[in-house]
């Protein structure tokens, strides 16, 4: 006993000051791209033809699906002119899908609060369950990372539970294989209502690298309706945390 | 290591003599590392490669098969998955295999086997669990507390990534790759990209090398680190869960630190590394690495120096080592059987050249065992890191100019966090990849899991779950 105290102390505290203190992010951490038109040559499309995902589009100005998109920079390392940037910014999420399409110029993503209805629901209190559906565990490991002492996501009142009958809503990861399709069927329909879903991660959202694998829906979307989008290959933890606590709103 | 071999040089045996030099092989101590087929005319091209650890050492053997090929698991059970993986690719049909059910396809299969018999029940819990696990489904069948029998239906996470990774660039490949299993990473990424630098006749060696060496032992740390904290989670040792909960993810974070995703994505491309180590990073990594090295060990010596955690853990569980040749279960699951094999020393890399590892054993197969190993791993690992940490240059050769030999079979193996990671890559008469087979070790550890079960208490499934810690979608592809 004596033992397991001491350890405790030498172990120290260790539960990070987010939201009210801003995360200190690794320097080579690639967050939102950024995206600058003049820079672009048209006709060149070297952007678009190094992505993995299809994420870039060139028709009409150069567009950018964060939905799609891995992070990967194949896209910052072929163009030649710097007309996109990956930048810091871990704040990529959304609640609508549309806004995850980046253009010059256009407002950035950004996750509006749920309803009032809904929050005077769970506002203090979010129970959420989660179902993998072809995740590669990446997703699921830094969704995991959040209910350790480090993010605590309990004390904002959140809490994955062990049961759709006991949850508010969904988060989903993976592209939701053929193999799993009843699966989160079946989840979401057990979920009473209201309830949301959240999609984390790119193949969540779009499918990702996946999208045009046989075995594939190429996302949640298609499945069930999603209200909250977290980009990310997977999403760092702050990206996910940043969006349920503004989704949530309290 | 990679191997490569010409496909026009291998001879084409009968199927006759392919059965039995393949059973010879495995009887005098290999293990079968891959077994598939590529279709050929109204038949199929068996290819199977047998890994000599002692030796390190392969060998790659072809036959054309049409119609029935008459079962080896009889005889030779590490081919039982793989045989019935074949039956299901559907290019050929197995005959006489003990029980070929679905290895991809749980939506096809309620054919679990059945214990009958007064106060026998049954149990099944999954696909989605109850936390934040991928998808498998586990039926018991049980009396009272104790499992009888526990069969294990994976398949929902399949994505068809071999059947991707055909036709793909290297570039892609490595893509691809670093999705097979998010906690595998840079395992998986090392060992398509060595198989692909052995196609291109060009191994990767120097910084790059060792900065590969470096992310699998990051990828190692968090996760033998976090199983550790699971271990002491499953049995409500909550101190030790939180401490390594935490240090599981200060090691991902020093991954990030080199390459800027936790996960090691990115870090690992074709030809070489696409991200360096500076003096002033490489400096930054040592004094983390120091600090959470007298984190863990105050957290690993008070798992291990409790008493309740050691009744806990031992004896449960249990796998033999005969039991683990048999089925030729790998990694840390063998090991904790006194199978002193590591690809590491067997199949070195050359970032692992001179590394002065040794092949972390314990004796018991329990739980507990399988948690020595892991410990006395990443104290291995810290030593690792300690002398290869420095400042090391970025690069390699270009992805995009890579030259892969035409008619060729590469085989690599790289040691993952839970056991020896083996990738065949096979191109065609234009150098383009044809087919890949991947092989984790959850590919042979999933039935070991379903052994050790056996005359346990079903409330300790969790504990011996995570004893092995094994990946859905590194078997699900
Ligand atoms: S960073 Fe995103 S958009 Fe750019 S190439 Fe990679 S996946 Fe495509």
């Amino acid at each position: 006993m004596f033992r397991t105290i001491r350890e405790r102390f030498r172990q120290k505290h260790r539960t990070v000051g987010f939201p009210d203190a801003a995360p200190v992010m690794p320097e080579r951490y690639r967050g939102l791209p950024r995206l600058e038109m003049d820079e672009c040559v048209p006709g060149c499309n070297s952007c678009a033809k190094s992505c993995p995902t299809g994420a870039i589009s060139c028709e009409g100005g150069i567009s950018l699906d964060l939905g799609k998109c891995l992070f990967c920079t194949a896209c910052e390392r072929a163009c030649k002119t710097g007309a996109i940037r990956m930048s810091g910014d871990y704040r990529i999420s959304a609640t609508k899908r549309d806004d995850l399409v980046l253009r010059p110029g256009k407002p950035v993503p950004d996750v509006v609060a749920m309803t009032r209805e809904l929050r005077g629901l769970f506002g203090r209190s979010l129970k959420l369950r989660q179902v993998s559906a072809g995740g590669c565990n990446a997703c699921e490991a830094d969704l995991n990372v959040l209910s350790t002492i480090v993010f605590d996501l309990g004390r904002f009142g959140i809490q994955f539970v062990a049961s759709p009958r006991h949850a508010d809503g969904i988060v989903i990861t993976g592209p939701v294989t053929a193999n799993m399709k009843l699966a989160l069927e079946k989840t979401w329909a057990a979920v009473p209502s209201p309830k949301i879903a959240i999609a984390v991660g790119a193949c969540a959202i779009s499918g990702g690298l996946f999208a045009t694998g046989s075995g594939c829906n190429g996302g949640a979307g298609g499945i069930i309706p999603v209200d909250l989008f977290v980009p990310g290959c997977p999403p760092h933890p702050y990206s996910i945390l940043d969006a349920l606590l503004k989704f949530k709103s309290c | 290591m990679s191997f490569v071999f010409s496909r026009r040089r291998l001879e084409t045996l009968a199927p006759d003599e392919f059965r039995s030099a393949l059973v010879a092989r495995v009887d005098a101590g290999g293990r079968l590392v891959a077994f598939f087929g590529l279709p050929s005319g109204d038949g199929s091209r068996l290819h199977a490669v047998v890994a000599d650890d002692a030796r390190g050492s392969v060998q790659v053997s072809v036959a054309e098969v049409r119609g029935l090929f008459p079962s080896i698991t009889p005889v030779c059970p590490q081919a039982q998955l793989f045989e019935r993986e074949l039956h299901e690719t559907g290019s050929i049909n197995i005959a006489g295999h003990p029980w070929l059910k679905p290895v991809r396809r749980p939506l096809a299969y309620n054919d679990f086997f059945k214990v009958e018999g007064h106060e026998i029940h049954e149990v099944g819990v999954g696909p989605v669990h109850a936390g934040i696990i991928e998808p498998g489904h586990f039926r018991f069948q049980c009396h009272g507390e104790k499992v009888l029998h526990l069969e294990i239906a994976l398949g929902y996470q399949h994505r068809g990534i071999e059947a991707m990774l055909c036709g793909a660039s290297p570039a892609r490949a490595a893509c691809i790759a670093e999705l097979v299993a998010g906690d595998t990473s840079a395992a998986h990424t090392v060992a398509v990209c060595e198989a692909l630098e052995a196609l291109s006749g060009e191994a990767v060696k120097g910084d790059a090398a060792i900065c590969r060496a470096i992310a699998l032992e990051l990828e190692r740390l968090a996760n033998h680190t976090g199983d550790l904290g699971a271990l002491a989670n499953d049995i409500g040792f909550l101190p030790v869960a939180s401490f390594c909960g935490r240090l599981r993810g200060d090691f991902l974070n020093m991954t990030a630190l080199v390459c800027g995703n936790r996960f090691g994505r990115g870090w690992i491309v074709p030809g070489g590394t696409a991200f360096g180590i500076d003096a002033a990073l490489a400096e930054e990594l040592r004094d983390r690495l120091q600090k959470h090295a007298r984190d863990v060990r105050g957290a690993a010596e008070l798992l291990f120096a409790t008493p309740s955690v050691q009744s806990r853990f031992e004896g449960i569980g249990k796998i033999t080592q005969e039991d683990c040749r048999a089925l030729g279960a790998t990694g840390v699951a063998a090991r904790a059987t006194g199978i002193a094999r590591d690809a590491r020393l067997d199949f070195p890399s050359p970032g692992y050249a001179g590394s002065g590892l040794r092949a972390s054993v314990s004796q018991y197969g329990d739980v507990h065992a399988r948690a020595v190993v892991r410990w006395r791993e990443i104290q291995q690992s810290f030593g690792f890191l300690e002398r290869a940490l420095g400042v090391l240059q970025p690069g390699g050769q270009d992805a995009d100019r890579m030259n892969l030999a035409p008619d060729s079979i590469a085989v690599s193996f790289v040691e993952g966090w839970r056991g020896p990671v083996c990738h065949v890559v096979l191109t065609d008469s234009k150098g383009r990849i044809e087919h890949c087979k991947i092989v984790d070790p959850s590919f042979y550890n999933w039935m070991a899991l379903a052994i050790a079960m056996r005359g346990q208490q079903i409330s300790d499934f969790p504990l011996c779950n995570k004893s092995f810690n094994l990946s859905y979608s590194g078997f699900d592809l």
